[in-house]
This record gives C-alpha cells, structure tokens and sequence, in this order.
C-alpha cells in the first residue's frame, strides 16, 4: 500500500467550496462543494452541456471560476487557495504535482515531436538536463503503458488513437503527480481498446496512489474506476455519494433516469 | 569619394538622415533602450515600410538607421562577406541616405552590421554590432502561439527548448541544431541569436561590443549589452560543440575560422575558404597561403 504522507492520509488533498462560473447571465456550473482525499478517484457524471467539463476547467486552473475557492495541499502541506496563487506557482503545479488527460491526445500531446520528448517534455521543464536519463525514464513509461520501446521515436502521429491516450497518460505520470484530471479519457476509442485502457489506468491509479477527478459520461467508466461520484445537471451537483450506492440505488430522478439509460448488450 | 560625396549631396534633398524621420528613429531607440535594459528580452517596436522587402534586413536597417551617425564608419557582411548582393545592397541604401564612410575593415568599423556571421576578429567595446533576424522567437517552431511563448519568457518556462534539442540526439544521435542554436542571456532569457552559425556562438559570450539584433517583419529588437553571459543550451551528457572543419582555409590556410564550400567545377571539385572575406585577405595580405594559392582556378591539379 501507499504509505506517503501518512500523517496528512485524513486530510483533504483539494477543498472545493461554492464553486460557480458563470458565463454571462448562464450558469456553468453553480455552488459546488466537495473535498477530495489522497488516492481517492472521483467521477463527475451528468449528460453532456450539464457542467462537468466547466467545472473540472476550474478546478485546474485552466478557467477563473466566478466565485468560490478550491484549495489544494500542496508537498509542503500546506493548505492555498489556486486563485490567490501566482500564475508562475499555478503554472508549476500544473506540470509537477498535477497532470490533465484531454478527450483528444491531439490537445494534451505535442503532435510534432516524439514520443520520447512528449514523454520527457516535463522532466526538462523541472531542470532535468542529462539525456540519457530523460531517455531511460521515458523508455521506462512507456512500457508501463505498454507502448512498445521501438516506438520511442515516432510521432504521436503515427501511433492509434489508443496508443495516443496512452501516451497523453504517460507524460503526465513521469513526474509523479499527486493528483491527474480527466475528461473523458476514454471517449472516441472502441470497447476493447477502452477496457484495456480503463485496466490500465485502474492498475496505475492503484499502484501509485494517485488522486484522480475524471469527467466522463459513461457510468460504467465511473462504476469501473471511481470510489465516489458526483452527478451534475444544468450546473448544479444533484446527487453524491459512494459510486456503488449511486449507481445502484439513485435517488434523484434524473440519476434514476441516467442509470436506467445505459443500454444493456 | 568625391561620388560619395556628391551622391550625398543628392541624397540629402530627399531624405532624412539614414532614412528614417526622426521620430521613428527616436521610438527605435527607446526600444533599443529598453532590449539593453533587460538582455535578451524581445522588445516590440513598430517597425516601418522599408524600401526592401522582408527578409532582406529590414529589422537590421531600422536599428543601424537609429544608431548611426554622420562621424560612423559602417561595415556590412552578408554571410561573412563584404561582397555579396545584400551587403552591396545595404551599404549603398546607408552611402545614399546617410552619405557616411564605410569600410570592408573589421578594425575599422563603428558599425557593423550582418547577416549570419559574427566577424572573426575580436569586435572591440567602440563597436556596434546589429544582426538581421527573420525569426526572433527561439520557441516558435515548438509553440506556434505568441501568447503563449511571451507568458513562457516571463516564467521562465524552457523545458520545451530542451525538447528540440532532445529531438535531435534521438533523430540523429547529436544535437543537429547547426545555425540559430539557442542560447541563455545573463541566465534569464533564452535567445535566438538569429541564424548564425553555431560556431559563432561563444563569440556572443562576454563580447566587447554591444549587439543589437533587429527583426522587421516580425517587429522585434532584443540586445546583448558588453560583457554579458551568453550560454548555448546543452545536456550535460551531450555538451554544446562548435562546427568543426577538417581542412584550413584553401587559399589563405586558416585554422579554426568559419569555412564556407565553394563547389570549383562539375566534376566535384570544390575548395573550402574562410567566410569572412575581410579577415581572409588580411591573412593573405599578411603573407598567408592556403594549399590551393593565391589563385584556387590556376592551383596545380586544376584544369
């Protein structure tokens, strides 16, 4: 098991309160709340236009919410706000202790480098400068995520839309982040190469630890992956709770409605 | 001389000195000013309409156009040389608007202004250097927006420069960057040192002169104020080399100066000399010979 930080184990990685964005007088996501602990997945669920997206944008610094804070416990354990943060210590988060697995790898990977240098890229924006290290770490995850090691120098270009995202997740894990945001890191691939890929995020998240916020529409990725969810509709977050009691016993009637509409093969 | 004088007599009915008004040369000042204030740093200046297109040293005319004056003595090298159809170009542009003496002579020169070379003599701390960049930005290729690579410079955020180099040692087993090779200004800004070689690069190290650099096209002038520490980016296991040759000059026999092929016939024959033709003849003159002679079209083994 993880045995990091056990001292602060029980306390909050991220303190999300009345988080709101408003973009004009329409709501993006209103009044959410949630704190969310070490090695702990959270999914937000909900149909599409109903906030998911907005919200985890806000969560990662990649949009100002309108109101509200989200704090984060950051290495030295200290508890600060995002927002009151310099963008150069947002900026550095962001590439350190965090990492962001985009739906399209074309929007979180570097399309015109190599696989290698995608991978490496973060470890030389933290100062690594020594060549064959970067390239032995590299070579290293990408056989974690089971991208073959002759495949180092090509272009994400080359690779299928599954090898993609699995490269997309390798260069954000090289530094060890603590905590990775997801959005729909699954959507666009097909079913095998979707269980495959949910196996190998699932053995990851397990093996290091890692916190994750994944935003997805399909409740059996989050049944599959995430200890808590969150079901949002027009902004607001309607229902929460543990995913297996969510899931199997929804209370509210658009998560009934939601649970019930997934298509049975 | 006295055409010189008499197509400056001409001249000076119809221009303003060096061209430009002298507003312009003042707001191109304050720019300069500012890019020598914070070594490295592009500074944005309105660059004017030059009567040459983009590309020919439009950035480079504007910053000599505002630093020269009428006791300057102007050089201008295009590759290394003082010959060739840019350099020719521009010196006439300055003999025509600004009726200033010019000279081929290193030594001599206030100003030098050029394209892709630094000069192979030591430039003093009386001398101005002013390159010609067509492409300031040093992560553009990497980061196609603007917004982007200006929030880079202000936080220090270079790990992608090391991307292009990681590429290529993987792609070529060395870094192939051979021309515009990144460097680090007083440990602060990466730059581009516009496309010299890199072999040029450790003369920007500390050098006696100040250098201006110019883009008009992309309206920019960053500097490197005298004295300043100018580092070409490296991996520690892949350090920063210089292009290295493996005969001397052919007709005046120097080692460890930049060489340009010059292809003889069409049977593959071909020589390499010095690019930078001021410091060529000076070793000449000064009784140097290379293996082909004084005269590489008349050296044995040619037909």
């Amino acid at each position: 098991m993880s045995a990091v930080n056990q001292g602060t184990e029980d306390l909050p990685l991220l303190q999300v309160s009345n988080t709101t964005k408003l973009y004009g007088g329409r709501i993006g996501c209103k009044d959410v709340s949630f704190d969310l602990y070490p090695g702990e997945v959270l999914a937000i669920v909900g149909e599409s236009g109903s906030g998911k997206t907005t919200l985890l944008n806000c969560l990662a610094t990649r949009l100002t919410p309108t109101s509200g804070s989200v704090s984060y416990r950051n290495r030295m354990d200290q508890m600060r706000n995002l927002y009151e943060m310099s963008e150069a210590e947002r900026r550095m988060l962001m590439r350190t202790d965090w990492g962001f697995v985009h739906q399209h790898p074309a929007d979180g990977l570097r399309m015109t480098v190599s696989a290698g240098a995608n991978v490496g890229e973060r470890l030389m924006a933290v100062g690594a400068r020594n060549y064959g290290n970067i390239r032995d770490t590299a070579t290293d995850w990408l056989g974690r995520v089971e991208i073959a090691e002759d495949r180092i120098d090509d272009d994400p270009r080359a690779f299928s839309g599954g090898m993609r995202q699995r490269l997309q997740i390798a260069r954000n894990l090289v530094t060890s982040p603590r905590l990775i945001f997801m959005d729909e890191p699954t959507g666009g691939l097909d079913v095998s190469v979707q269980a495959r890929l949910l196996d190998l995020l699932r053995g990851l998240v397990a093996d290091l630890g890692l916190s994750v916020i994944i935003v997805t529409h399909d409740l059996a990725v989050a049944r599959l992956l995430s200890h808590r969810i969150l079901v949002m509709r027009h902004g607001h977050v309607i229902e929460s709770g543990l995913t297996d009691q969510v899931l199997d016993d929804p209370q509210q009637s658009y998560t009934q409605l939601l649970v019930s509409s997934i298509l049975q093969p | 001389m006295t055409q010189t004088a008499k197509t400056q007599d001409i001249s000076s009915q119809h221009y303003n000195f060096a061209y430009l008004d002298e507003q312009t040369k003042r707001m191109i000042r304050r720019a300069i000013l500012k890019g020598i204030a914070v070594p490295g740093y592009q500074v944005p200046f309105a660059a004017r309409e030059m009567p040459m297109p983009y590309g020919w040293g439009t950035g480079g005319v504007q910053v000599t156009a505002a630093v020269i004056g009428k006791q300057d003595c102007l050089k201008m090298i295009d590759q290394g040389s003082d010959d060739t159809t840019n350099a020719v170009a521009l010196r006439t542009f300055f003999v025509k608007t600004t009726g200033v003496e010019t000279t081929t002579k290193t030594k001599e020169a206030s100003i030098i202004q050029t394209r892709h070379r630094i000069p192979e003599e030591a430039l003093t701390e009386n001398q101005v250097l002013v390159y010609q960049v067509p492409i300031p930005e040093p992560l553009r290729f990497l980061e196609p927006r603007e917004t982007e690579t200006r929030k880079m410079h202000a936080l220090e955020e270079y790990g992608l420069m090391h991307v292009k180099l990681y590429e290529d040692i993987a792609k070529y087993g060395h870094i192939a960057t051979a021309y515009a090779y990144p460097v680090m200004v007083q440990d602060r800004y990466v730059m581009d040192p516009s496309p010299t070689p890199k072999f040029d690069n450790p003369k920007m190290d500390q050098m006696e002169a100040l250098q201006l650099f110019g883009a008009g096209r992309e309206k920019r002038i960053y500097a490197i104020p005298p004295h300043t520490k100018v580092v070409s980016l490296d991996f520690e296991d892949h350090p920063f080399e210089v292009n290295q040759f493996e005969e001397p000059c052919a007709i005046c026999g120097a080692e460890g100066a930049y060489l340009d092929e010059v292809i003889l016939d069409d049977h593959g024959k071909r020589m390499f000399v010095c690019s930078d033709s001021d410091f060529c003849e000076d070793r000449r003159a000064a009784g140097h010979v290379g293996h082909l002679g004084t005269n590489p079209l008349e050296a044995e083994g040619n037909d």
